[in-house]
């Protein structure tokens, strides 16, 4: 197949078709409003499931109905609709059901507004619901990406019974780009736990529940098992130059197309920079982190929130190398020029050249 | 002949099928049972038409269970 | 009289024999001494086996004290969060069509948290059956106050009685749905006495046969005893519930247009297409094929201002499509929300043969203003040596910076000479791209067809784009040249 040229919106909807999702549950909300059209048109052409649901509450827990029954499902929102969805999704976890949400951030706290933030960022990757779980969170920063990393999310979701979040901005979402529909359809089959209304599964019970505290402590701890897993299999980023690089920024989703601009342009100063864009943010890729924080190398986190992939690679880095933050809020992107800026004095001061001033 | 069967570790004395049979075949003993209740015990031999009235109102689902006479032919 | 007997009423099959579940070799409920939900229970048990639905049966217990039901149903079972349980059937509906869904509530889950699913599953008609369990109270936190708890009535959070002015008053759940037009049965009823416990037996049993024909919605709800929380023996709570809860709310059929209803289709929410068909559906008509005409002088930066309705976006898209067609990199970004659906547009595209890194274009090198606001707000962005290109139909200042070059195209005006008002568009574009040279000329004529949305005015469009490069090449002394001083172009219209 040829190349289209689409937005990631649609293009997520065209993943999640050849991804076999069959059931969409949706809530207006920009700017992942046009992802929810896209699906009403397509999955109903289709002959698949798209419902518009009375709130981001429902949405989820229709999500947890149709993946009770064995379906492949899915939803998109942003910040102040995840957060509504945070009960459910903790729900998910715990009865141990696959699903997939897009969340296409926007600004924040409150209503905020609907340009970029990637502030949802504590909200996905530490769970956004209570309880001690884990989603897997998938961060595209293409149209092709969002194509790609939705149609192999429900086949994710499925091997691991739990919820794949595709982590994405209002950039990345409203951005048209080549997209290239291939692979084959990836249809989910039947499970054995899901509930089918049928005599194979009647036995069958979905629930979170677990009375008895040793036995939700043991179910605690093959959910903790099952993401030191994910941490072996899943891992996941795309390093650019940062073999002899002096400085490699971490950044992903929009940020991560800024850092690589600002790479391209450092690199033709003769600056050596590079980037580590993290493709999944849990399981985050520590390993790689430590590492370069063990060859010296300066790293600046990039990103659109106060810092909170920030404190991620603080931790993993453990004092190892300086980490600098270049962030930015409210909506605003950082311009390649304010990044040259930032590294090019940044850089200056680590190599004492301002000390001799 | 028409009778209730009593499982007496499933009652928990509650006495709303005692209220509710129109024979009085039913009261609660004095014995406790294994789960700390005074269980229902079955008075009505003869009176009983096995109507069910019991086994409906009774919200155990295995407490009573109603035995009518066979027909004979 | 008889020396042989037979079972006549006992446990119902859709009950476990044991309720492993709760407890190995338990089968005792863990419902208090006399509580309603029990004999409720059994009779939705008994009804499963009357209709012989136990393996196609999906039992939803929401939070409350029958959170557990899946101790006791040998059915598929699903337990949901508070309230939500309709959400949740909803989900299981649309993906099983011949599944009996029961939705299991009590009136805090239902009548509280709840409101807004059940509402709208009601609403929707949702082919499910509702079981609302309305003990006037929460049970299994301890008593407190529900929606439905009557005036006056103590509980651990309305200790000196509900009160008008604070709490409001107890709301009736089966008047409020049946006010909905999609529901076709909701029945009030009651476990108070043995007679309302029978028929309360018919009535879930005629809501359970609703679903089985795939009627619809049917609502039932069940005032039902609490003795441990309303502080009263078995024997009393169910005086109580006679004398104050069924005034209170009046026992009844509140709807029922059973009786003149066919079935729904259980297949028209899902019958997915085969791989191939999918495949033609996503493939559909934009497609771009793939032919090198010369290679990008250099990345082009390019920006589009305007009025919404201008076509803003779309000149972009023509623009992103001619460099998908020619084989390079491109990216095309909006500006959106609010503003776009009224004043300006603007978009940023990049066209390039290495990959695009930010699709942001905060300095473009190639500007086209298509009315006055626009160059206003981006003319000083421009990077020094860009290329601006004027609506001069529009725009009635000149460029007033000397670094850039300019050119004025009467857009607005050729297009409309042309009859198609709104095609400014694709005269700036056709300008741009004689200008500069970045594609041929065929492959703007190749992608036009690709990105028009009305397709009855290509041909109209094709016309307008020899229009257009007429107007440039009589003008090209002009348009044509590298004029850096502001005030070149085309001076027409």
């Amino acid at each position: 197949m040829g190349k289209r040229l689409m937005k990631g919106n649609e293009a997520a909807v065209h993943g999640a078709l050849m991804g076999g999702c069959t059931h969409f549950f949706g809530y207006p909300i920009t700017p992942a409003s046009e992802i929810a059209q896209a699906a009403a048109f397509y999955f109903t052409s289709a002959g698949r499931v798209f419902m518009q649901a009375e709130s981001e509450v429902s949405v989820i827990n229709m999500l947890y109905g149709a993946a009770s029954a064995g379906a492949r499902v899915m939803t998109a929102s942003s910040g102040p609709g995840i957060a509504l969805m945070g009960e459910g999704l903790s729900y998910l976890a715990g009865a141990r059901l696959p699903s997939v949400v897009i969340d296409m951030q926007r600004a924040g706290p409150g209503l905020g507004n609907i340009w970029p933030e990637q502030s949802d960022y504590n909200m996905v990757i530490k769970g956004g619901g209570h309880g001690n779980y884990s989603n897997l969170v998938l961060a595209p920063s293409s149209a092709q990406e969002m194509f790609d990393f939705t149609r192999k999310a429900f086949t994710l979701a499925d091997q691991y019974r739990m919820t794949v979040f595709i982590l994405s901005d209002a950039y990345i979402g409203q951005m048209m780009e080549p997209v290239e529909i291939s692979g084959p359809v990836l249809h989910g089959t039947r499970k054995d736990w899901a509930v089918y209304g049928d005599a194979a599964s009647r036995p069958n019970l979905i629930s979170s529940i677990y009375m008895n505290p040793p036995l939700q402590r043991k179910h605690n701890e093959l959910l903790q098992d099952l993401y030191r897993q994910l941490e072996r299999e899943q891992v996941d980023y795309q390093d650019i130059q940062t073999e002899d690089a002096d400085l490699v920024f971490i950044a992903y989703g929009i940020s991560a197309r800024i850092c690589l601009s600002t790479v391209h342009a450092l690199r033709e100063k003769g600056v050596k920079v590079g980037l580590m864009r993290p493709k999944t943010l849990f399981p985050f890729p520590k390993e790689r982190i430590r590492e370069l924080a063990e060859q010296g190398k300066t790293l600046a986190v990039v990103e659109l929130s106060s810092g909170m992939m920030a404190d991620d690679v603080e931790l993993h880095v453990r004092g190892r190398t300086t980490v600098l933050r270049y962030l930015t809020m409210g909506g605003e992107t950082p311009t390649v020029q304010e990044l040259i800026a930032n590294v090019e004095r940044d850089l200056m001061v680590r190599s004492g050249g301002l000390s001799n001033v | 002949m028409n009778h209730v069967e009593i499982c007496k570790d499933e009652c928990k004395g509650c006495g709303v099928c005692v209220e509710t049979c129109p024979r009085d075949c039913l009261m609660i003993g004095d014995e406790i049972n294994a789960i700390g209740y005074q269980h229902v015990v079955f008075v009505g031999m003869g009176r009983c038409t096995a109507c069910g009235m019991c086994y409906r109102v009774c919200p155990e689902p295995g407490a009573l269970t109603v035995m009518a006479d066979v027909k004979e032919v | 009289m008889s020396e042989r007997t037979e079972v006549r009423f006992s446990k119902a099959k859709a009950f476990y024999d044991t309720f492993e579940r709760k407890g190995s070799g338990d089968k005792v409920t863990h419902y208090c001494p006399g509580c309603g939900h029990g004999t409720i229970q059994k009779l939705i048990a008994d009804c499963i086996d009357e209709l012989e639905i136990q393996d196609k049966t999906v039992f939803l217990s929401p939070v409350g004290c029958s959170v557990f039901s899946y101790y006791y149903y040998d059915t598929g079972n699903i337990q949901c969060s508070h309230g939500r349980a309709p959400a949740v059937a909803t989900g299981v509906r649309r993906t099983l069509p011949e599944a009996v869904i029961i939705s299991y509530q009590g009136d805090g889950d239902l009548a509280g948290i709840g409101m807004t699913e059940i509402v709208h599953a009601a609403n929707r008609g949702e082919n499910i059956t509702v079981i609302f369990v309305n003990n006037a109270i929460y049970g299994m936190t301890g008593g407190q106050m529900a929606p439905t708890t009557p005036m006056g009535q103590k509980t651990p959070t309305s200790p000196f009685g509900r009160e008008v002015l604070r709490d409001g008053r107890p709301m009736g759940m089966a008047e409020l749905i049946a006010s909905l037009s999609a529901p076709v049965y909701v029945e009030r009823c009651s476990v108070a006495t043995a007679k309302d416990v029978l028929k309360a037996r018919k009535v879930i049993l005629k809501s359970l046969q609703n679903q089985v024909d795939k009627l619809g919605f049917s609502f039932i709800e069940i005032l039902s005893p609490c003795p441990t929380n309303w502080g009263m023996d078995p024997v009393e709570s169910r005086v109580w519930m006679q004398e104050q809860l069924a005034v209170l709310f009046p026992l009844g059929v509140y709807k029922d247009v059973t009786t003149h209803l066919v079935a729904v289709d259980p297949g028209k929410f899902h019958s997915p297409m085969d791989d191939d068909k999918l495949r033609e559906l996503l493939r559909g008509a934009s497609e771009v094929p793939v032919q090198r005409s010369s290679p990008l002088p250099h990345t082009q930066l390019i920006k589009v201002a305007g009025f919404g309705g201008q076509g803003v976006l779309s000149a972009g898209e023509l623009l992103a499509t001619c460099g998908m067609s020619e084989g390079i990199q491109v990216s095309w970004l909006p500006s959106y929300g609010p503003e776009m659906r009224g004043g300006s547009a603007n978009v940023s595209v990049i066209l390039s043969e290495d990959d695009i890194g930010s699709p942001l274009v905060d300095h473009p090198n190639v500007f086209i203003a298509m009315n006055g606001p626009s160059l206003d707000a981006f003319e000083d962005a421009v990077a020094p040596g860009g290329l601006i290109l004027v609506n001069s139909a529009i725009v009635t200042r000149k460029v007033s910076r000397t670094d850039v070059r300019v050119v004025y195209i009467p857009a607005t005006e050729l297009a409309r000479q042309e009859g198609l008002l709104s095609a400014a568009n694709v005269v700036m574009v056709t300008a741009y791209l004689y200008i500069t040279k970045a594609f041929s000329i065929e492959t703007l004529r190749r992608c036009i067809p690709l990105v028009l949305r009305k397709k009855a005015y290509l041909n109209q469009n094709l016309a307008l784009v020899e229009k257009v490069l007429d107007h440039c090449v009589r003008t090209a002394g002009s348009a044509g040249s590298d004029e850096s001083d502001g005030s070149a172009g085309s001076e027409n219209g």
